[in-house]
């Protein structure tokens, strides 16, 4: 460690659980962050200030307007930019000894081992579920430590999965804290059940907290356990997890021996094949060709935001209502993204539709590769 | 008997806040299951969630004793 580093890093440095040899091992171990919003931005920020040698970046959004409110890395002129270059940028200039990886790809079950296995650890600030048991899968079959965290309104979850334990063995993972994934709207993002901005702050950090705990050595991790904070009424609750038997990956008999379809996984019971899909730019050669029967399966107040002029008819209303469904035609379903129509369209199947199609991405979709000036939320 | 139940994330919406007490006609925590269930139709969607009693997840055969508390934690995506 050269004179400046020790300058830098001097206010860890004197703390005795930490000292030189803590910041020796920051400096020789590697991290990669999936995600660079909300939760990726404290993460990557507070562990490239720490002295984390190298740094992987994954995240394949660009920055956007409503990132904003939460996602402090970022400023309304890189709207439009990569969110991972972005950020390897403006870290660089934090702290210019480290190493950024950028990848600007969506990490899936073809790249997630080949982008995995060089790192030390992973941090896991992903927006999704499939995402999410893709990248546990990946780090339980690499032996990889992840750090865990995830957020929804007012709430965040931490954990650490897959810590190497002082007996040689390894801690448990997230299917041990979750087997099964509820239905996909059970399971809703930041983009559809909203978050409080500095929510993804205060979780982000304790994430960096463990991965640097994990990465020095020190103090005790949220191995086994999951800590859950709720900001609206300022408790906290820790849950423990033990690793369960039938666990799929890591029980006595695991069936999961390398990647899956994880999107498939998470949307359960519903056959993928067996939905229609249709991409924006074809449903527009149809709207530009004359009729077509188009139903919104969003809420009033979204409708509201922006439509494609369709009829509205609430997911939850879909079986009520099916009679308002023409069924001697084809009729293209939506929503915001393409899941909740998915699962409207899954319901209306099991009451005879056949002549349903969904639209792939959603009015989210229109909006990015159709219309720009359509009102995004 | 009365059952203290916490929820967490969406399961919070479905049972319309973060506490609740149940009146269960019995001891075993798969009636509290039931229970929510006819009371709360949409907690159906939910039948994957593990229980936790307390700090522990425990089997739906869980006999439950005079003060535990239930909670409900669902997984949550947003990052």
């Amino acid at each position: 460690m050269n004179k400046d580093d020790l300058l830098r890093y001097n206010r860890q440095i004197i703390i005795p659980e930490f000292g030189e040899s803590g910041q020796q091992k920051l400096i020789d171990s590697s991290v990669l962050v999936i995600g660079a919003g909300g939760l990726g931005a404290p993460i990557l920020q507070y562990l490239s200030a720490a002295g984390v040698g190298r740094i992987g970046i994954v995240d394949f959004d660009e920055v956007s307007l409503s990132n904003l409110q939460r996602q402090v890395l970022f400023n309304t002129k890189e709207i439009g930019q990569s969110k991972a270059k972005t950020a390897s940028e403006k870290l660089s200039l934090l702290n210019p000894s480290i190493q950024f990886d950028v990848y600007e790809s969506p990490i899936n079950s073809l790249n997630a081992m080949k982008l995995i296995e060089p790192y030390d650890l992973v941090v896991d600030g992903s927006d999704n579920l499939p995402t999410r048991y893709l990248v546990n899968d990946a780090c339980f079959l690499l032996q990889k430590p992840l750090v865990y965290g995830a957020i929804f309104r007012f709430e965040g979850q931490v954990s650490v999965f897959n810590a190497l334990k002082t007996d040689g063995s390894r801690g448990p993972n997230y299917r041990d804290l979750f087997p099964t994934p509820p239905p996909p709207e059970m399971v809703p993002s930041c983009s559809e059940g909203g978050v409080l901005g500095v929510l993804p702050g205060i979780i982000g950090s304790m994430m960096a907290n463990e991965a640097i705990k994990l990465l020095v050595g020190m103090g005790e991790l949220l191995s086994g356990k999951l800590f859950v904070f709720d900001a609206l009424d300022f408790s906290t609750f820790k849950l423990n997890i033990e690793a369960n038997p039938d666990n799929p990956i890591s029980g006595q008999h695991p069936t999961i021996k390398e990647l899956i379809d994880y999107e498939a996984f998470c949307m359960g019971a519903v056959k993928q094949e067996s939905i229609k899909e249709i991409s924006v730019q074809e449903l527009k050669e149809r709207l530009d060709k004359g009729a077509v029967e188009l139903i919104d399966v969003r809420e009033d107040y979204e409708y509201e935001i922006a439509n494609l002029g369709g009829k509205l008819i609430p997911l939850n209303k879909v079986l009520s209502r099916s009679n308002e469904i023409p069924k001697d035609k084809e009729v293209v379903m939506m929503c915001k993204m393409g899941g909740r129509s998915k699962k409207a369209i899954e319901l209306l199947q099991k009451e005879g539709f056949e002549n349903l199609i969904n639209l792939k991405g959603g009015i989210t979709a229109w909006q990015q590769e159709i219309d720009s000036s359509m009102k995004a939320y | 008997m009365k059952v203290k139940i916490t929820a967490f994330g969406i399961a919070k919406d479905i049972v319309g806040g973060k506490h609740l007490e149940l009146e269960v006609n019995g001891q075993e925590l798969s009636l509290v299951r039931k229970d929510l269930i006819s009371q709360f139709p949409d907690f159906e969607k939910l039948a994957s969630l593990k229980f936790a009693v307390n700090t522990n997840y425990v089997d739906d055969s869980y006999q439950l004793n005079e003060n535990d508390e239930v909670v409900l934690i669902p997984p949550v995506s947003g990052g």
